[in-house]
């Protein structure tokens, strides 16, 4: 399922509101959640899953080409966790 | 990094200001949004979010595991997972305060 296939799916449920409307709707609330983890917050949604972010410390890698080493710079990366409903949702079958 | 906690509320609030619907439609909505993405996973299929991030699933076969703490070997069973592939705008805006 894509953002676009996802909006028809809203729109099918609230025929009442303006498909512009549903689109800001789904902007909103990934926007949301993507600057909430850009300030090193958490994004809890229960039943579905947990976003948060976790910090890879610099380390020493190397070009596996040339077998250099190279100074890799601390990095953040966001993660998900599912959350219980949806792992049981998953797994019922 | 802060440590503050968004849940749903946070969400709903969002969208009531930002896109001037009702906290009503904006909570049902925001519960709408999880669960067909949810459905949708259910259903075997994966959900991509564009310039935000896939959910892809993975099967994950049997395997021995060990209970951490107390040592015993236990077999995990073969479990569907889903996998978080966040998008390079995503990573991006997350790194912007390291540079």
């Amino acid at each position: 399922m894509t953002r676009s296939e996802l909006i028809s799916k809203l729109s099918k449920i609230n025929p009442q509101l303006y498909q512009q409307d549903l689109e800001k709707v789904v902007v909103t609330i990934f926007d949301e959640i993507m600057s909430a983890l850009a300030r090193g917050d958490r994004v809890e949604l229960r039943g579905f899953g947990t976003f948060s972010v976790k910090t890879r410390e610099a380390r020493l890698a190397r070009n596996p080409r040339t077998g250099e080493s190279v100074k890799v710079k601390p990095k953040a990366t966001p993660a998900f966790r599912m959350g219980k409903e949806l792992r049981e949702r998953l797994n019922s079958k | 990094m802060s440590g503050e906690t968004i849940t749903r509320a946070h969400l709903t609030e969002a969208i009531h200001n930002q896109v001037g619907l009702s906290r009503a439609d904006s909570a049902q909505l925001v519960e709408s949004v999880l669960d067909e993405m949810s459905k949708t996973l259910e259903t075997g299929l994966s959900v991509k979010i564009s310039s935000f991030a896939s959910f892809i699933l993975r099967d994950k076969s049997k395997r021995v595991g060990r209970n951490p703490r107390t040592g015993i070997e236990a077999t995990i069973t073969p479990r569907r997972v889903v996998l978080f592939r966040p998008s390079q705008l995503l990573r991006k805006k997350i790194n912007a305060k390291i540079k």
